[in-house]
This record gives C-alpha cells, sequence and structure tokens, in this order.
C-alpha cells in the first residue's frame, strides 16, 4: 500500500510539474487569485453577476470581439425569460438567404441565431483594430492558463508604464498581460455601462461581471457537470465500497 | 453446474445447455476467467492494472465510436464541430471529457502495467512474447493516442501534428519524400486531418486485436506473481472466479473514481489551453509540448544536441527516442537473471527504483523548454535510461546473488515458516 502512494504521489508530482511547466512557458505574471462562486466541487454561476456581465460583453466587448459559439437561446441559461432573449435577439440584423429569387435578405435574428460577430472577417476584424486580431470570447477563460482569474486580473491590471521604457506606437501596459505590452485599449472605466440592478459599475466589479458571463460563455454546462459528478460519486463510492466488502468476504476462506 | 462424467461441465438451466451442447461459449468464458481458469493465490494489487487496461480500452472505443457520430473530420469545422459536442450534444461534455481524461488513465494505467512487469520480471520465460505482444500494444496506442489529439485541431493539436511528422524527415534520403507522403501534401493540412481520423478509428481495433493476442500468450502459462516462481500443485492457485473477479471489480471501482474526480471535476487539468485556440498555421505557439504521457520520450528527443559521427543530432534524438521503447523488445533476453521477482534481487531491486526516478525525471524535463541545464540533465537520464537497459542489466544477472527462493507459492503465503524472507 505504501508503495500504491509511492506512486500515487510521483504521478501527482509529474502532472504538477508538467503543469507548473506549462505556466512558466507562457512567462505571463501570476494572476490575482479570485475566489468565484463557481469555484470547487458544488459552484455555480452568480446569475446576476452573470446577466451584468453579458450588459458589460455587449457594451463594450462586443465593438471588437466575437462570441462564435453563443447563440440567443444560450442566454435562457442566465435567468433571462424566453421573451426577453426574443426581444434581445430581434435588436440585431442577420443576413439570410438566399430567399426564392435568389437573393440575400436581412432580418431580425431569432433566439436560435448566434450572437453576430462585430467584423464580417479578422482581416476586417485585423484593419479596424491597427493590425491586432481582438480573440473570440466564447472559449477565452479556457485558452488561457488560469483563465478566469488571468481575464479578471487583465481588464484591472492596465497601470502606467515603468518610467524607464519607451511606449510602443499604439500599445497599452499591462500588468498582467505576458510581456506587458497590449494593442487593447483599457476598455473598462469607472460608470461605462449603466447597470439596471443598481450595482456600483466599478471596474473591478465590471471585470468581475463580465469574467463570470465568459466563463459561463466558455462551459455551459459547468453546473450540469458538477451536479452528476455529485451523483455519479456517491454511486461509485458506495458502489466500491460494496464491491470491497464482498471482496474480503470471498477472500476470508483463502488466506 | 457439475462435471458430468465425460469431464465436461453440465450446466442445470436447459436453455444454457441447449446453446453449449451447439457453440460452447460458457465453458469456453469459464476456461477464460472463470472458475476453470487457475490464477496464482498471492497476486497483489499490483496485477489490478491488467484488466484495467481492458477496461480503459474498451471505455476508449464506447466514448470514441459516439463522438466520432458527431465530429466533423476537416480543418474548417473540426474545432467547431468540438465545440457542437461540448455545448449542443446532450452528455457531450461528458463523451468527450471521459474519452479525453481516459486517454490519460488509460496510460497511467498502462505504465504501471508495464512497470509491475519489470520488478517481478513478468517478461521472462516463458512469457518472452506476452511482452513482447504488450510492448506492440503500447506502440499502438502511442500512435492512436498521437492522432487523436490531431483530431480537435486546436493550436497544440496542429503544431503537435507538425513538429511529430517532422521528425521523419530527419531519416537519411527519403526523409523529405515520407513526410510528404505522411502529410497527403506539403503541409499539415486536410488531408492529414482526414488520414488520422480514419487512422484513430482503425487503430483502436489493431489493439483489441493484440489484446487477445497478448491474452492467448498470458493464458497459455498463466500470471507471473510476487514471487516469480512457478505453481506447483493445485494448493498454490485459486480459481479465477469468483476470487479475482470480485478483486478486479474493487479495482474497477478506484478506477473509476479516480476518473470521474477528473472527469467531473477537473476535466481540462491534463490539457493545455491553447488548444482551446483553433489551429493557426501561421502562429506557432512559444513553446510546443505534448501530453504528459509523452514528456519523457520528448525529453529524450530533444536531449540530442551534437551530432555523433556523420550521424545529424537530430536523427540521433529520433533513434533514441524510438529506441527507448524498441530495447523492452530485446529485454527478455538483455536480463540475464534467471531469477523473476524483485523480492529475490537486492541490488535489482534498487536500480528498478532508479529507473522509475530516471523516467519521472525524463517526463519532468520534457515538460520544460531545452536550454541549460534541462539539457544537461535530459542527456544524463537518458544515457542513464539506455545504460539501465543495455548494461546494467545484462551485468547484474551474472554479479547479483539472488536470496533463496520459497519452494513454493503457498508455502510463504499459508505457513509462513519463520526463516522465510519477509515480504517487503
Amino acid at each position: 500500500m505504501s508503495r500504491l502512494s509511492t506512486v500515487g504521489v510521483a504521478a501527482l508530482i509529474l502532472a504538477a510539474s508538467a503543469l507548473e511547466a506549462s505556466a512558466q512557458i507562457a512567462e505571463a505574471p501570476e494572476p490575482i487569485a479570485v475566489s468565484w462562486p463557481h469555484d470547487g466541487m458544488f459552484g455555480t454561476f452568480d446569475r446576476a453577476a452573470a446577466q451584468r456581465g453579458f450588459q458589460v460583453y455587449r457594451e463594450v466587448c462586443s465593438a471588437c470581439h466575437d462570441l462564435t459559439y453563443v447563440a440567443f437561446r444560450n442566454l435562457a441559461a442566465l435567468g433571462f425569460s424566453e421573451e426577453q432573449v426574443r426581444a434581445l435577439a430581434a435588436e440585431y440584423t442577420v443576413t439570410d438567404g438566399p430567399d426564392d429569387t435568389g437573393e440575400m435578405f436581412e432580418r431580425p435574428a431569432v433566439p436560435a441565431d448566434p450572437i453576430p460577430p462585430p467584423y464580417p472577417n479578422p482581416q476586417a476584424a485585423r484593419a479596424a483594430n491597427g493590425g491586432a486580431l481582438p480573440p473570440e470570447l466564447s472559449l477565452i477563460t479556457k485558452a488561457r492558463a488560469n483563465g478566469p482569474d488571468y481575464l479578471f486580473s487583465l481588464m484591472v491590471g492596465y497601470e502606467e508604464p515603468p518610467a524607464d521604457v519607451e511606449t510602443p506606437e499604439g500599445m497599452y501596459y499591462n500588468a498582467y498581460f505576458p510581456g506587458h505590452w497590449i494593442a487593447m485599449p483599457p476598455p473598462l472605466q469607472e460608470g461605462i455601462v449603466a447597470y439596471a440592478d443598481g450595482t456600483e459599475a466599478t471596474v473591478p466589479q465590471m471585470a468581475a461581471d463580465v469574467t463570470t458571463f465568459l466563463t459561463w460563455a466558455g462551459e455551459p454546462t459547468l453546473e450540469q457537470r458538477k451536479q452528476s459528478g455529485l451523483k455519479v460519486m456517491l454511486f461509485l463510492i458506495v458502489f466500491t465500497g460494496l464491491c470491497y466488502a464482498t471482496m474480503r468476504n470471498v477472500w476470508a476462506d483463502a488466506h | 453446474m457439475s462435471a458430468s462424467p465425460s469431464g465436461r461441465p453440465e450446466y442445470s438451466n436447459a436453455v444454457v445447455r441447449w446453446i453449449e451442447y451447439r457453440l460452447p461459449v460458457f465453458s469456453a468464458a469459464n476456461e477464460f476467467m472463470g472458475t476453470d481458469y487457475p490464477a496464482p493465490r498471492n497476486l497483489n494489487y499490483w496485477w489490478n492494472f491488467g484488466s484495467l487496461a481492458g477496461v480503459a480500452l474498451v471505455l476508449q472505443i464506447l466514448t470514441g465510436i459516439v463522438l466520432a457520430m458527431h465530429y466533423t473530420p476537416h480543418v474548417d469545422y473540426a474545432f467547431q464541430s468540438v465545440e457542437h459536442i461540448m455545448r449542443n450534444v446532450n452528455f457531450g461534455w461528458l463523451l468527450r471529457y471521459a474519452h479525453a481524461n481516459g486517454a490519460s488513465l488509460f496510460f497511467i494505467v498502462v505504465y504501471i502495467h508495464l512497470f509491475r512487469g519489470l520488478y517481478y520480471g513478468s517478461y521472462k520465460a516463458p512469457r518472452e512474447l506476452l511482452w513482447m505482444l504488450g510492448v506492440v500494444i503500447l506502440l499502438l496506442m502511442m500512435a492512436t493516442a498521437f492522432m487523436g489529439y490531431v483530431l480537435p485541431w486546436g493550436q497544440m493539436s496542429f503544431w503537435a501534428a507538425t513538429v511529430i511528422t517532422n521528425l521523419f524527415s530527419a531519416i537519411p534520403l527519403v526523409g523529405e519524400g515520407i513526410v510528404t507522403w505522411l502529410w497527403g501534401g506539403f503541409s499539415v493540412d486536410n488531408p492529414t486531418l482526414v488520414r488520422f481520423y480514419a487512422l484513430h478509428y482503425l487503430l483502436p481495433f489493431v489493439i483489441v486485436g493484440v489484446v487477445v493476442l497478448h491474452l492467448l500468450a498470458l493464458h497459455q502459462h498463466g500470471s507471473n506473481n510476487p514471487l516469480g516462481i512457478d505453481k506447483k500443485s493445485p494448493k498454490d492457485s485459486l480459481p479465477f472466479h469468483p476470487y479475482y473477479t470480485v478483486k478486479d471489480l474493487f479495482g474497477l471501482g478506484v478506477f473509476m473514481i479516480v476518473l470521474a474526480l477528473f472527469v467531473f471535476y477537473a476535466p481540462n487539468l491534463l490539457g493545455h489551453p491553447d488548444n482551446y485556440i483553433p489551429a493557426n498555421p501561421l502562429q506557432t505557439p512559444p513553446h510546443i509540448v505534448p501530453e504528459w504521457y509523452f514528456l519523457p520520450y520528448y525529453a529524450i528527443l530533444r536531449a540530442i544536441t551534437f551530432d555523433v559521427l556523420f550521424i545529424p543530432a537530430k536523427l540521433l534524438g529520433v533513434i533514441l527516442m524510438f529506441g527507448s521503447i524498441i530495447v523492452l523488445f530485446f529485454l527478455p533476453w538483455l536480463d540475464t537473471s534467471p531469477v523473476r521477482s524483485s523480492r529475490f534481487r537486492p541490488v535489482y531491486k534498487w536500480f528498478f527504483w532508479v529507473l522509475v526516478l530516471d523516467c519521472l525525471l525524463l517526463g519532468y524535463l520534457g515538460a520544460h523548454p531545452p536550454e541549460g541545464t534541462y539539457v544537461t540533465l535530459a542527456q544524463i537520464g537518458t544515457a542513464y535510461y539506455f545504460f539501465h537497459f543495455l548494461i546494467l542489466l545484462p551485468l547484474l544477472g551474472k554479479l547479483e546473488r539472488p536470496r533463496p527462493l520459497p519452494r513454493s507459492i503457498s508455502e510463504p503465503v499459508l505457513e509462513p515458516a519463520p526463516s522465510a524472507t519477509p515480504a517487503e
């Protein structure tokens, strides 16, 4: 048994060292450690924060960033009613077709449509952003090491560059961006959105809200996963315990 | 069920008897893993990992087949079809996370199975072919896992495919041609993805075929055991069922708990964040790292930074990387000791654990950029790995004085004599 644990520990060290290495490789500063309500075995998304975060995405981020894998219908999971989702979708216009005459036409979006992207293609996105491509956001929290903490840190991490370095043209200094120089201007300013629920729109508040929303957008099945996990674990522990008892029983006469 | 006068089992259920008379599946199953298959009575928990590997293989095939129903093997759609599985397919997230983490656990189980064989000398006569078939399975698993990792078509998928296929360009004269042939073009592109998909679906069934041979070879002489001595009397064995079926079932429960912990609570812990970025041939990630189970080989590959005579460094790295597995084929003859189990090999036992640490060290180094002390350590680790198999094992068999072996398996188990070697 002691050797079993030796190997277990060794495997964990191996896994941990690989992770530590991949973190080191990015040469990114350690992000601020945030305790999220969706962390842990029983974590769930803070619906109010996610709704506020969607508002931040819609009014600020969506000017440049696509949310490829989220459709309007998905927003129902954040607590929006069917009518709200329908009304929200109708505010957008999408191109559909071809119709019976072979022409493309414009129509209001329906809940089944994905949220329309800000640019028609990556080239247009680069052209409008000084050559930099604003990344797609529906997977951003999974596409970065320690994603939610990193995203929050990035949002609150804009500061004055050190006095002895020259600012490259069109770049901004961010304490948490790998290499520190980021092409995205500081997106959040105090009060840039007006929250309907009266929450004060400070930069850390908006950063936390939009991170909650984008974490949900990256893993909309997180709650289902953790809740199924609990049932599966309970079953497996009972099952394994019964197997152990049966094994002891069967083997009792063999020693 | 009782034995008939002819020695054939007689089944009480009439339907069973009817089928058995025409198609002897019940007696076959019984001889395969039932009451008619005698197993050494002293197998410890390390012997659980063979059946666990079988379960892991079945799990991968089942989840994989359903994933294949929803996946699109095309460079323009592969990444989004994986996201479609994660978001729109009922329990698609469960299938994908179980498949991805199942692959990792499959490797953990197989590596433990392999090192158990090393510790207890399970590769020695008459089990040489059993061992070599196992090495074939390992190679097939590695090919399958590599090609599976390419399918989501993320950044790491694409660049891992580029790095690994480029290894073949190290072959003199025909290398470049082989790489073009593997790619089906002049870079990793749609033809590469589609053929990897086809092969990723095919190879698991080839593995199943080799597993059948592996089991056939196993049943010829039965399992080795912690004492490494042959069964001498019926007292030395127990019927596989129920003793080892129930023990394997308990092991399966523990395995499923570990798998569930990863799948439900840390599904991306063993993955790389870059693979959630769609493949971009124009943008190389700062550091390309393989999945954790390939890290030791990756360290060996990159450890060779110097040419040897007329062999360029890259070719030598590739040779040593593949050689680290190929050497296992020769292990039954490289190890000259007649004693199987490390329990009776006081010196080899220590070197076994040094080899384990060496492999863990190589895994650690594989995750780091090949710079400075990392390279030096990887060179030492690589040299030691081959030293262990090619020099140490042949010599040790001649120089080491093994401890006296017990007379039978049942002797230390059933009537431990005071003078017997203490179990460690």
